[in-house]
């Protein structure tokens, strides 16, 4: 399957996230969101006003109120009317709508937010709530218990065992020392059994956070950052509902949006992963093949920092700030929503060579 | 009407229920699932290509063929994978530790997500066989399975035909959910609601457009800036529209017909909602002047009544319209 290759360049010419902690009480959603978006601006002089496109990510049930985001969107300064809209899943998804926004034409600049408070409720419990109503979600099988029973799998398999898992949570952890933003620097110990196999660092901590990207096309992302993250391509993929459908060690879909981004053209050096759980980075890295030249996750990935909904998000934007500071000139970068890696979004980015 | 800086004030926090009894129809296929459920009959449905899915669904998640075939399996299988739960969350098949795992029942394909009861995760593994613990009292649900138990039987290859006829169908569910949250407003509104506790009322200026937003969020929607200046208004304010209620809402102790109106507080830049009384339904207007009432242990003002004061000139409030 041949990768198609977009008409329009289009790069990331900003990120910023928040600092991710276990609880923001004395935040509101839009306090929250509005020094990321302040900041995103800055990065790049743009005003509200310069801004093409508008689309942002967040889930209801995180908040337990209807039309949540319309609260946060006073953050975004959205009257006179702007061109703006909104997806009920990880920020991820809203870069990619706003990207397509960009490859029509019809805007030059896009400014894509996303957010999750997890702490007022108990997002094991609300994230059963995506779950087949018919056939799951009256057992309330919670998040873990799910990705628990990918990481049995993986184990009857022979892909990894509860050292290398252990290694995965201690590598993460460890790289997230050089994150000012993580929630969970450093060495902790692995812990209790949360759900078997699964010890608590093998989980991701439970916390609020939001990020924000600008990106650009063509010469305007030229003029707003010096050395602008290209999208080369970028691809959605889906599994099959049932969990019982499925081969839990493996990801096509993620293979499958890896192909069609262009992701096996050419060695990527970095590959941001969103694996909330440390058995989930097994089967992405078997997924799109990826070896140990590959920088994974250095940020800290989501072992580190899994604000709900952004966390997809950040992964785009960590790989494209690696690019900025010319850390990379070729990265991967991989966001799920769903159970046990449900749907996939594979980006490539890269940026311009110094000759 | 003074600015005061915005100081940070003790976070509110309150419990927040969500709960809902979502009512669902079935389709052909899992009608017939749910109600062989009730009857301790397993069905599954077979693809095109003779695999049959159990829990059986109504398109082929390869192919999106329409699938109507329903066979019959066994209420015994094999555990494909499984994962040791040591603390069983709320609405969780069981309440002691138990394993989930996902089940290929004897004849079928595909695999099914439940609970296993066993003593420990010592008893559990991959490649075991379990049967169905079927529940006392069944009616048409995924939890009619009240769990798996292990049981050491050979597998059956075979599925039996079944033409997923039962007396009585079900042909609905209740999907019953309910999520517990502890709110907590933010600053702004945090500030605001505590200012309500000494029955007064404040909002907060955007420091570049001015307009005084009550109540406050925090940002200015038009600047797309936190709003940073506390400011007390009112507590007078104007009538700018209205509207006469005539429908009677649940456990809402108001007579009908009553006058639900915006009011522009005398100092902020947006109307509020509120409940004007103290005056018939038929004679509120544009222009008003009115007064909060707060009833004795009230958290906010109970309704607006007229001030007597000459009516608010229609262009001191045109723009708040």
């Amino acid at each position: 399957m041949t990768p198609h290759r977009p008409d329009r360049e289009v790069a990331i010419v900003a990120f910023a996230q928040s600092d991710h902690r276990r609880r923001t009480d004395d935040l509101s959603e839009v306090e929250m969101v509005m020094p990321v978006l302040h900041d995103v601006l800055r990065q790049t002089g743009l005003r509200t006003s310069d801004i093409g496109f508008t689309c942002s990510g967040s889930s209801d049930y995180l908040a337990g109120r209807a039309f949540s985001f319309t609260m946060a969107l006073d953050g975004v300064g959205a009257w006179p009317p702007i061109s703006e809209s909104h997806v009920e899943t990880d920020g991820a998804w809203a870069l990619y709508e706003a990207w397509v926004k960009l490859l029509t034409g019809e805007a030059d600049t896009a400014l894509v937010y996303s957010y999750g408070k997890s702490s007022p409720g108990s997002v094991r419990d609300v994230l059963t709530r995506q779950l087949d109503p018919y056939y799951l979600a009256p057992l309330w099988p919670d998040s873990v218990a799910l990705a628990a029973l990918q990481a049995q799998a993986l184990v009857d398999a022979g892909a990894t065992d509860e050292p290398a898992l252990a290694a995965i949570a201690a590598r993460s952890r460890e790289d997230a020392t050089a994150n000012p933003h993580a929630q969970l620097p450093g060495a902790r110990p692995q812990g209790e059994y949360v759900v078997q196999p699964l010890r608590t660092g093998d989980c991701p901590p439970i916390g609020d956070g939001a990020a924000a990207v600008i990106l650009a096309a063509g010469d305007r992302a030229r003029e707003l950052c010096a050395r602008p993250a290209w999208i080369r391509g970028m691809d959605h993929r889906i599994e099959a509902h049932s969990l019982g459908v499925r081969d839990l060690t493996d990801s096509p879909s993620t293979r499958l949006a890896a192909e069609r981004a262009g992701a096996f053209e050419a060695p990527v050096d970095t590959a941001e992963l969103h694996a909330p759980f440390t058995s989930q980075e097994v089967v992405l890295r078997r997924a799109l093949d990826l070896d140990e030249s590959v920088r994974v996750n250095p940020s800290g990935g989501a072992l580190a920092a899994n604000p709900v909904m952004a966390a997809g998000l950040i992964r785009l934007g960590e790989a494209a700030a690696r690019i900025h500071r010319g850390d990379s000139d070729r990265a991967l970068a991989h966001a799920t929503s769903g159970p046990c890696l449900q749907q996939n979004l594979v980006a490539v980015l890269e940026g311009d060579s110094d000759a | 009407m003074t600015p005061t800086p915005a100081s940070p004030s003790e976070t509110l926090r309150a419990p927040l229920v969500v709960e809902f009894p979502f009512t669902r129809s079935l389709g052909p296929v899992q009608s017939a699932f749910l109600t062989g459920l009730r009857e301790r009959t397993v069905l599954g449905v077979r693809t095109e290509t003779g695999a049959v899915l159990v829990p059986p669904v109504e398109y082929d998640p390869a192919t999106a063929a329409e699938l109507r075939d329903l066979v019959e399996v066994g209420a015994t299988g094999t555990v494909t994978t499984w994962a040791w739960n040591p603390e069983p969350r709320p609405g969780q098949p069981l309440p002691t530790p138990f394993a989930w795992v996902l089940v290929r029942l004897d004849g079928a394909d595909t695999a099914l997500l439940h609970a296993l009861d066993a003593p420990g995760p010592e008893a559990v593994r991959t490649g075991m066989r379990v049967r169905i613990r079927w529940a006392a009292e069944r009616s048409g649900a995924i939890t009619d399975i009240a769990c798996f138990e292990p049981y050491d039987s050979d597998p059956v290859a075979e599925p039996g035909a079944h033409d997923g006829r039962f007396t009585d169908p079900v042909t609905g569910i209740v999907a019953a959910a309910r999520l517990d949250y502890t709110y907590s407003p933010g600053r702004a509104q945090t500030r605001y609601l505590h200012a309500l506790t000494e029955r007064r009322t404040v909002g907060e200026r955007c420091p570049s457009c001015t307009k005084v937003y009550v109540p406050p969020r925090g940002a200015c929607p038009t600047c797309g800036i936190a709003t940073t200046d506390q400011v007390e208004v009112g507590p007078r304010g104007t009538v700018t529209t209205y509207c006469i209620v005539n429908i009677k809402a649940k456990n809402l102790d108001i007579e009908v017909p009553y006058v639900y109106a915006h009011i522009a507080l005398d100092g902020a830049g947006l109307a509020l909602h509120g409940r004007i009384g103290g005056i018939p339904y038929d004679q509120v207007r544009m222009g008003l002047r009115v007064e909060p009432v707060w009833s004795e242990d009230g958290r906010y003002p109970d309704h607006y009544r007229p001030t007597g004061e000459p009516d608010a000139d229609y262009d001191t409030y045109k723009e708040l319209l």
